[in-house]
């Protein structure tokens, strides 16, 4: 029988673009469908997604849960859980189009939700851990059901197939996001299902990766430590936690984030200015198993802001643009001037140094 | 009457090699040769000699060698040789049968079971003479919360914690044990490598305090030269609750080791028995670890890393999780093939298990209980090569003690003899004509070349396996795979078989 | 420099006395704080209540005075000063002390004065004004113990006394022996306590506890010492 990804590590080359108006002015899906598909031989056909954040302004209060069930089964089994932890506000089929070469898409459906107060309260958590371990929970018990979305005023859109396909089939045309990210999939293996696409995300992080990491138990190890289960064992699964953990649940900046997965050599880190110096040698003894080695070109997306990164070595290909309040990130350069001819400025971030996109207010 | 034992060795000797030069009797402390002047020739008296090679390396003319003797008992594979010398020997004595190193039966050795991953392709090697390869580290505890001061900066909360050059140590080997230049040369290889050696428990000669920020010191239960100043010299105190060449029991040495000097360093005096009890007195369940831990925090001012190092035995992971939430920033494991200047031969033989096994099932247990990040681990008791140390490292071990393969380097062969205290490489020995046989200059070089060899092989292995950190190969298992393993041995070790894909 | 220590916690405490400069302190209110004065000298600390284990661990010097009793492992690998307990001591006080003493005005616990050692100058000195528990002096492989059997004259030790003794020597005040001692140490009857440091500990005893000297100096002791300074020698074989 074909393995489902999750039960067997499935390493992938990749393809990855980003944009984002820091003014806040929404932009279809469209532009992203052309940025990547530029780069369509970075793909295999076997994995393609899409982040769009901004794109549930009706909604922005509540938590979008995006589903795929394989059956009625795993329905009926989500949505009874789901209604004994939160109050449904909308619930509907996500509309897609056919498209030919875009086939076995399991059942995909859309709820915005909010935590039941009283439900809430008792379990002694803030409210977004609160609805990551219901995510888990999801994702771990129920047979047949898999949450691939859960943040608020985003959405992230995947499958099986060519990305550009992938956003076809979406109707990503249709949504307006201010920020977007994409991600074209080369994997080793067929991940069998479209849970294995990417952006993979938590709550309203999201994370696209090109590169293989050669940290990974090690990290996924650690990590798991902290009640994150790594059920998909993807790389992009694993940084996503990572992420989620420094930022969320330490505290950490962005910065201060990438500091730790991407840390400067310690020869780098001696030469450095006695403050930087204290604080980046901080940072790695106080997390030195979240140290991820390995090529690895990451674009981050959270409610705001994008944050591309590169692995320290600077392993893999990565470029930054700017165009007056836009700003863009991709794997390769025609990605960018693919949509935006006419650039003020292009250049590629030092590996391990994160370049941070945000909205101006 | 005494049954004679026959010797397991021959000395052989080419006579037309042997230019009567008599290196080999003047280098003998067990006075296997002698010149015979009537005969103008040089005589073995085999039954005298231990295999430790040292008249044969010294020899100018090369015209010596051990071998095994061909005289035999009657084939038996149940009543080995070995079995039966041991019975003549119990029942011409009556003592308890005592031997030294590591145990040397046909246990097996995982290390030599288990694979180490490359990369192809989806991810790259990394070529560690041309790019940055980090072997440095820090052991100690990195539970902690992230904190700012007022201006918004991450203020510094975690507990005191050891750096290091590359994953090794010097494990525990007290002076009594070995000797001063042994000692010596540890103490300024550890130094020069930006590492640690081991005071072992017999306190710390004062000519060494100068090595402090290398040495950790050990608190043993005999608590020998153990004061105020021998705990504040030292980067870090290790508490010894076992060792794996001998789990379970104390130790011993003769009063006959107990020279001047170690009399002094140790604070006994000189020519009485210095005797470790089985267990520290003040410790009956783990609470009053806790409380060994915690004097010794008080009496150090919480400035040093406090290591914890018991042997591998069957219940470890609870005993770690234990010692994991007592306190103690380090836990050292000792595993059954460890090393020892004396144990009881039965006690070394047949008492804990394999540091494999026990690392793996440390590991594994303190990520499952979500407190791996309140210790870093040490794993030691036969470490042999980088190899190991790299396969110790992605099962779990945050670093390695090493304690035979440092001997070797300093000229050891393994006879197995130190309990008698007559080592002609002046390592395990106190006798002042042996000792200054081994020149600290010497030995310290050696052992700076050894691990500097061992860390560019480490950086070689990590290279190949694209990894550039050696934190991010900690327990990295998906790195290692295994042959020639039972479904219960790769459980346990948590690795696949070899073949078998991510 | 008085401390109030009663809801404070044993870091803070212990915090508090090493940074203090003063020489004498006084502790009020002592309620089970551990490792008080672990690793100091030069301090006259008296504490009223009930400190915790591990009482001046690793103390280099100074005095502390408890009025009251004392719990577990008091003075444990202890080389320099002096511990005054006016009430009783726990298990194992004095484990593997080198150096100093430890008056005890009542009873010592289980395991008191293993591994008590000797060396040069450092000579330990545990002196236990009613009974010890058994394992009295396991191990002891040099300094003074004294046990003088104030409330009684009948088995004043426990049993397994002087297990493994291969130095030192033990003073116990009693008519009759009536413990069982292992082969290891010998046993000598003296008529009344002899001059040296056995004697001046005592003295120093009733001078402590306002006891009469006599009565401690003029009685019966038993003095054991070991047999032998290799007890185990003869129990290996080399293999």
């Amino acid at each position: 029988m074909l393995l489902r990804e999750g039960q067997f590590r499935n390493p992938s080359g990749c393809a990855i673009t980003g944009v984002i108006d820091r003014s806040g002015k929404g932009m279809s899906g469209e532009e992203m469908i052309e940025s990547i598909s530029v780069m369509h031989d970075r793909s295999n056909g076997l994995g393609g997604g899409f982040a769009g954040y901004g794109i549930y302004p009706h909604y922005k209060d509540f938590y979008a849960f995006h589903l795929f069930y394989d059956g009625g089964a795993a329905q009926e089994n989500t949505e009874a859980f789901i209604k004994r932890h939160f109050e449904i506000v909308y619930a509907s089929e996500i509309q897609t189009r056919k498209i030919s070469s875009v086939t076995d898409e399991p059942l995909i459906y859309r709820y915005f939700l909010a935590p039941l107060p009283r439900k809430l309260a008792n379990s002694h958590l803030d409210e977004k851990e609160y609805v990551a371990r219901c995510v888990n929970r999801i994702n771990v018990e129920i047979k047949g059901a898999y949450v691939f979305s859960s943040g608020k005023n985003m959405g992230i859109f995947k499958g099986v197939g060519y990305p550009e396909e992938i956003g076809r089939f979406y109707r990503l045309e249709e949504y307006e996001g201010y920020a977007w990210t994409c991600h074209g999939r080369y994997p080793t293996n067929t991940p069998g299902w479209w849970g294995g696409a990417h952006p993979f995300g938590l709550l309203d992080y999201s994370v696209v990766h090109n590169g293989e990491i050669s940290s990974y138990d090690a990290n996924r190890r650690y990590i798991e430590m902290f009640g994150y289960k790594c059920t998909l064992q993807t790389d992009t699964e694993v940084i996503t936690y990572i992420l989620d953990y420094l930022l969320r649940r330490q505290g950490l900046t962005l910065t201060e984030a990438a500091k730790t997965i991407a840390a400067s050599f310690w020869t780098t880190i001696a030469e450095k200015d006695p403050a930087t110096r204290e604080q980046e040698t901080l940072l790695r003894r106080m997390y030195p198993s979240l140290l991820i080695t390995g090529p690895f070109s990451i674009i981050f997306g959270y409610e705001g802001g994008l944050m591309a990164l590169n692995d320290r070595l600077k392993l893999r290909s990565m470029v930054c643009a700017e165009k007056g309040a836009k700003a863009y990130i991709a794997s390769e350069e025609s990605a960018i001037r693919k949509i935006e001819p006419a650039l003020d400025r292009v250049w590629a971030p030092a590996g391990g140094e994160p370049v941070i996109f945000e909205l101006y207010q | 009457m005494e049954m004679y034992i026959p010797s397991e060795y021959e000395v052989i000797r080419d006579d037309k090699k042997c230019n009567v030069c008599r290196v080999c009797e003047r280098q003998c402390a067990n006075a296997v040769h002698s010149y015979d002047a009537k005969l103008g020739k040089m005589l073995a008296d085999s039954a005298k000699c231990v295999n430790c090679h040292r008249c044969v390396c010294l020899c100018p003319t090369h015209a010596l060698k051990i071998v095994k003797s061909d005289d035999i008992y009657k084939a038996d594979a149940n009543w080995t040789a070995q079995t039966i010398n041991e019975v003549y020997k119990q029942a011409n004595s009556g003592g308890v049968l005592l031997s030294s190193m590591g145990n040397p039966q046909p246990l097996p050795v995982f290390w030599d079971k288990i694979l180490v991953n490359a990369s192809q392709v989806t991810n790259p090697p990394i070529d560690p003479l041309r790019e940055p390869m980090e072997t440095q580290l820090y052991l100690g505890k990195r539970r902690t919360k992230a904190e700012r001061d007022v201006n918004g900066r991450l203020k510094d909360t975690l507990a005191p914690q050891l750096r290091l050059n590359m994953p090794i140590l010097f494990s525990a080997m007290s002076y009594g044990s070995i000797s001063y230049n042994a000692h010596e040369s540890l103490a300024r290889a550890a130094e020069e490598l930006g590492i640690y050696y081991n005071t072992g428990e017999g306190g710390l000669h004062k000519d060494f305090y100068k090595y402090g920020k290398n040495t950790i010191v050990q608190v043993a239960s005999g608590r020998f030269g153990v004061f105020k100043e021998y705990l504040e010299s030292a980067a870090a105190i290790e508490i010894k609750m076992g060792q794996g060449a001998k789990p379970g029991i104390g130790g011993h040495l003769p009063g006959a080791k107990i020279t001047e000097d170690v009399s002094l360093t140790r604070m006994i005096p000189r020519g009485v028995d210095a005797i470790s009890p089985a267990p520290h007195h003040d410790i009956y369940s783990i609470e009053d670890l806790r409380q060994l831990v915690y004097s010794l925090k008080e009496a150090t001012e919480y400035k040093k890393p406090i290591l914890v190092k018991i042997a591998a035995v069957h219940n470890v992971a609870a005993i770690a999780s234990g010692i994991a939430r007592s306190g103690a920033d380090i836990i050292a494991i000792d595993g059954c093939r460890g090393g020892t200047g004396a144990a009881p031969t039965r006690i070394r033989d047949n008492v804990g298990i394999p540091i494999e096994l026990a690392l793996a099932e440390v590991d594994q247990r303190l990520r499952e209980e979500g407190i791996r990040d309140e210790v870093s681990l040490i794993a030691g008791g036969s470490v042999r090569s980088s190899s190991d140390v790299v396969k110790a490292i992605a099962l779990g071990a945050d670093a390695c003690y090493i304690g035979t393969a440092a001997l070797l380097a300093l000229g050891c062969h393994l006879c197995r003899s130190c309990h008698q205290g007559n080592c002609n490489w002046g390592i395990a020995t106190q006798k002042p004509e042996l000792v200054k046989r081994l020149d600290p200059d010497v030995g310290a070089q050696r052992l700076v070349n050894l691990l500097t060899a061992w860390n560019h092989e480490i950086q070689e292995m990590m290279g190949g396996m694209g990894i550039n950190s050696i934190e991010a190969l900690r327990g990295n298992r998906l790195m290692l795979r295994g042959v020639g393993l039972t479904d219960t041995e790769l459980k346990i070790l948590g690795i696949k078989y070899a073949g078998e894909s991510l | 420099m008085r401390i109030d220590a009663a809801e404070m916690d044993f870091q803070k405490l212990n915090e508090r006395i090493r940074q203090s400069r003063v020489q004498e302190i006084k502790i009020a209110g002592c309620i089970g704080q551990r490792y008080i004065a672990a690793g100091l000298s030069g301090r006259d600390i008296t504490i009223q209540g009930t400190p915790g284990n591990a009482l001046g661990a690793y103390l280099s010097g100074g005095r502390i005075l408890v009025d009251g009793n004392v719990q577990e492992a008091t003075g444990d690998t202890m080389n320099g000063g002096e511990i005054i307990v006016k009430g009783s001591a726990g298990d194992a006080t004095g484990y593997a002390m080198r150096g100093g003493e430890i008056f005890i005005y009542g009873d010592a616990g289980y395991r008191c004065g293993i591994h008590m050692k000797a060396y040069k100058e450092n000579s330990p000195s545990i002196v236990i004004g009613g009974r010890a528990g058994s394992f009295l002096g396991e191990y002891q492989a040099g300094g003074t113990i004294v046990v003088l059997g104030k409330d009684s004259q009948s088995t004043i030790v426990g049993n397994f006394c002087g297990t493994g003794m291969h130095g030192g020597e033990m003073y116990l005040r009693c008519d009759d022996l009536k413990a069982k001692l292992p082969a290891q140490v010998k046993a000598e009857k003296l008529a009344s306590l002899p001059q040296g440091k056995a004697r001046s500990l005592v003295e120093r005893w009733c001078e402590l506890f306002g006891e009469n000297k006599d009565k401690y100096f003029h009685a019966s002791y038993y003095r054991l010492t070991p047999n032998s300074e290799n007890p185990y020698k003869q129990m290996y074989t080399a293999n």
